[in-house]
C-alpha cells in the first residue's frame, strides 16, 4: 500500500537542482510531486515520480546520491478539519510525522504524501478511518 | 635586555666546548637509562665512548614523533618517576598523545629559557604580563607562566577563551605585555577596536608563538596595537615555548643552544646541510633529564645563521619557518595531522569516507571545515538523520584533535581526487 519516493541529496549550490531534473528528463521520468527541504549546506529533494526505479538509476549514473523510501500517499477530500482529524488519530497512537507534503494528482481532490515513524501502524489506523491510499500503479497513471 | 649574558653572548669556541661536554653527558644518560635508545644505538654500533663532542653528533640515531608514540606513555623517560614533577602532552599523528616529562631542574631550565625570550622582548619585573595560551596539557600556558614568574614580572594567567574579559583586564590592570598565539593577538586587537579601546591600553610587547605567522602579520599587529611583537618558538618534545625567540632586530630566532643543539638536515637524505641552506630542523636536548631526545626531527623547515647578531647575542639564529616536511597543520596552535581525521572518520564504521579539510582564517582566527562525502550508506531521506550524522562526525573529530570543526556534508565523488590520490587539505591561510 506504500509507494516509493525518490530522495536525492543535493548540495546547496547553483545548478545542482537543475541537473537532477535534467537527469530525470533524460530518462523520461515524469515528476508528479516534489518537496525540497533545505539546510544551509545541502538540500533534500523528495520526489514522487512515474518510475522511481528508473529515476534512481538515472540519477546514480549522473553521480547523485539517490535512494528510494517507502511513503504513504493518501486521498483526502476538500473538507475543513479532515487532515487535523486524521493526524489526531496518528498522534494519539504515539506516531511521529517525519515529513509531509501535498501530492498533486491533477484531479479535484486533496492528497498528501506522508512519512511517519511507524508507517505500517499509521496506515492501519488511517485505513480504519476509511482513508484510501494511492498504489504505485495509481501513481504511474497520473499524467 | 640580555637575561643571561654569560650564556647568550658566549664565544663560538666556548659554546662548542660547553655543548660537547653536555652532549657526552646526555648520551651517557640515555644509553644507561633508556632501553629504547640503548637498542637504537646498538643497532648503529654506537656506544657512549664514541661520542666525544659535537663533531660526533652525526653518529647518533634520529628520533621522531613515531618513537614517542611507540614508547607511549613514559618509555623515553630517563629519570625515575619520583623525580618527574610534571608531564605535558600534545596530540600525536594517529590518536595517541605524545607525552613528555620534566624534572624539577627541567622546569627551572625551561623557565630560564622563557625568561631569556621574554627579556628579548623587553619584558622586565616591572611589567604586567597576560599569559593567554591555553593552560593544561599544552605546554604554552604553564611554560610561559613559569618563565614570566622566573623573570619576576607580574603574571596574569588568563588562558584562552574569554576575549572580552582579557581586554577589560588588559585595560584595568594596565598590562604591558602579552603572550599568546599571533592569530589570537589579532583577534584581541579587533576586539579592542570594536570596544573603542585601542588607545586605552598600556601594552608594549607581545610574544607570540605556537603557530606559523608572517612578517606582514607582525608588522600589522605592531601598527594596530602600537607595540613590538616577537616570535617565540618551541615544541613540547624539546621543551615547550622558549626553545628560540627573535630579538628587536627580527633577523631570525635565537636558539638557546646551550640547552638545545640545533642541526639542519636534508629531510630526504638525512645528511647535515650547510649554514644558510634550508632543510629540516633537528634538535638534541643537552641538559634535559626527564625526557632527553637525541636528534629529534621537528619536521619544520628553516635555515641557520651562526653570525653574531646586532643585539650582541652570539646564539645561532633560525630563520622564519618555510613550511614542514610532513603534512602536519597547526590550527589555533594545535597540531593536526590529516591521518587523525582519517582515523576519527573510521569510527563511523566501514571504510573512511572521502573528506577534505579546509583551513581558513576568519577574523584572524583559524577555522577548520571538514567536508565529508555522503555515501549511500550514510544517506537518508530525513534531515534529522543527516544532521545527526554531521554532529557525530563533529564529535569524533573533536575527540581526535581537540578542535571543533565545521562539518559540511557534500555529494559523493565531488571532492577532488588528483591522479587517483585524494587531496585532503586545502590551507587558505597562506602563511609561508
Amino acid at each position: 500500500m506504500f509507494i516509493k519516493q525518490l530522495s536525492v541529496f543535493i548540495e546547496n549550490r547553483e545548478g545542482r537542482l537543475e541537473q537532477v531534473l535534467e537527469a530525470l528528463k533524460k530518462n523520461g521520468v515524469n515528476i508528479i510531486s516534489l518537496s525540497l527541504a533545505d539546510t544551509s549546506d545541502y538540500g533534500l529533494l523528495r520526489l514522487i515520480v512515474s518510475d522511481p526505479e528508473k529515476g534512481k538509476q538515472g540519477l546514480k549514473e549522473d553521480g547523485f546520491s539517490a535512494m528510494l523510501t517507502e511513503v504513504l500517499a493518501i486521498k483526502l477530500s476538500h473538507r475543513v478539519g479532515q487532515l487535523q482529524e486524521l493526524l489526531n488519530v496518528i498522534c494519539k497512537a504515539g506516531i511521529n510525522v517525519e515529513y509531509m507534503y501535498a501530492l498533486s494528482t491533477g484531479k479535484d481532490d486533496a492528497s498528501i504524501v506522508i512519512k511517519t515513524s511507524d508507517l505500517p501502524k499509521a496506515w492501519e489506523l488511517l485505513k480504519s478511518e476509511g482513508v484510501e491510499a494511492f498504489t504505485a500503479r495509481d501513481i504511474a497513471k497520473i499524467q | 635586555m640580555i637575561w643571561n649574558e654569560t650564556k647568550e653572548c658566549m664565544s663560538c669556541d666556548e659554546m662548542q666546548n660547553l655543548q660537547s661536554v653536555r652532549l657526552t653527558k646526555v648520551v651517557d644518560r640515555v644509553y644507561h637509562n633508556v632501553e629504547y635508545y640503548r637498542k637504537k644505538m646498538q643497532v648503529l654500533g654506537v656506544e657512549p665512548g664514541d661520542i666525544n663532542g659535537i663533531e660526533d653528533l652525526h653518529k647518533l640515531p634520529f628520533t621522531t614523533k613515531n618513537d614517542l608514540r611507540d614508547t607511549y606513555p613514559f618509555g623515553l623517560f630517563a629519570a625515575p618517576q619520583s623525580e618527574i614533577v610534571r608531564v605535558h602532552a600534545s596530540s600525536g599523528t594517529t590518536g595517541k598523545a605524545t607525552v613528555v616529562g620534566y624534572t624539577r631542574r627541567d622546569i627551572e631550565i625551561w623557565s630560564e629559557c622563557v625568561a631569556r625570550a621574554f627579556s628579548q622582548a623587553g619584558v622586565t619585573k616591572e611589567d604586567k604580563i597576560q599569559i593567554a595560551y591555553g593552560y593544561g596539557l599544552f605546554t604554552g600556558g604553564l611554560g610561559a607562566h613559569y618563565g614570566a614568574e622566573h623573570l619576576g614580572a607580574t603574571v596574569v594567567p588568563m588562558s584562552t577563551g574569554n576575549t572580552k574579559k582579557l581586554v577589560t583586564m588588559m585595560k584595568d590592570f594596565e598590562a604591558t605585555a602579552i603572550a599568546c598565539t599571533p592569530s589570537y593577538l589579532l583577534h584581541i586587537a579587533e576586539t579592542l577596536e570594536e570596544m573603542g579601546d585601542l588607545k586605552n591600553i598600556k601594552l608594549k610587547a607581545a610574544i607570540c608563538g605556537a603557530e606559523p605567522w608572517t612578517e606582514n602579520m607582525r608588522i600589522q599587529m605592531e601598527e594596530k596595537l602600537n607595540i613590538k611583537a616577537f616570535d617565540i618558538y618551541g615544541l613540547s618534545e624539546i621543551m615547550g615555548p622558549g626553545v628560540a625567540c627573535d630579538c628587536e632586530y627580527h633577523k631570525g630566532l635565537h636558539v638557546y643552544e646551550d640547552h638545545f643543539l640545533p642541526e639542519i638536515i636534508n629531510p630526504e637524505t638525512l645528511q647535515p646541510m650547510n649554514e644558510g641552506e634550508t632543510g629540516e630542523l633537528v634538535f638534541t636536548t643537552l641538559t634535559k633529564e626527564g625526557i632527553p631526545l637525541l636528534r629529534y626531527r621537528t619536521k619544520d623547515l628553516t635555515s641557520i645563521d651562526r653570525s653574531k647578531c646586532e643585539c650582541g647575542r652570539t646564539l645561532a639564529r633560525i630563520s622564519r619557518f618555510k613550511g614542514r616536511s610532513d603534512d602536519m597543520l597547526i590550527i589555533r596552535g594545535v597540531n593536526v595531522f590529516p591521518s587523525q581525521i582519517e582515523s576519527a572518520l573510521l569510527e563511523l564504521g566501514g571504510t573512511t569516507p572521502h573528506y577534505l579539510m579546509i583551513v581558513d582564517r576568519v577574523n584572524n582566527l583559524d577555522r577548520l571545515e571538514v567536508q565529508v562525502e555522503v555515501e549511500e550508506r550514510f544517506f537518508s531521506d530525513e534531515i534529522r538523520v543527516l544532521e545527526k550524522l554531521s554532529k557525530q562526525i563533529q564529535h569524533v573529530i573533536q575527540n581526535a584533535i581537540g578542535l571543533q570543526a565545521k562539518i559540511k556534508l557534500v555529494e559523493p565523488k565531488t571532492l577532488e581526487r588528483s591522479m587517483g590520490k585524494a587531496v585532503h587539505v586545502i590551507d587558505n591561510r597562506k602563511l609561508v
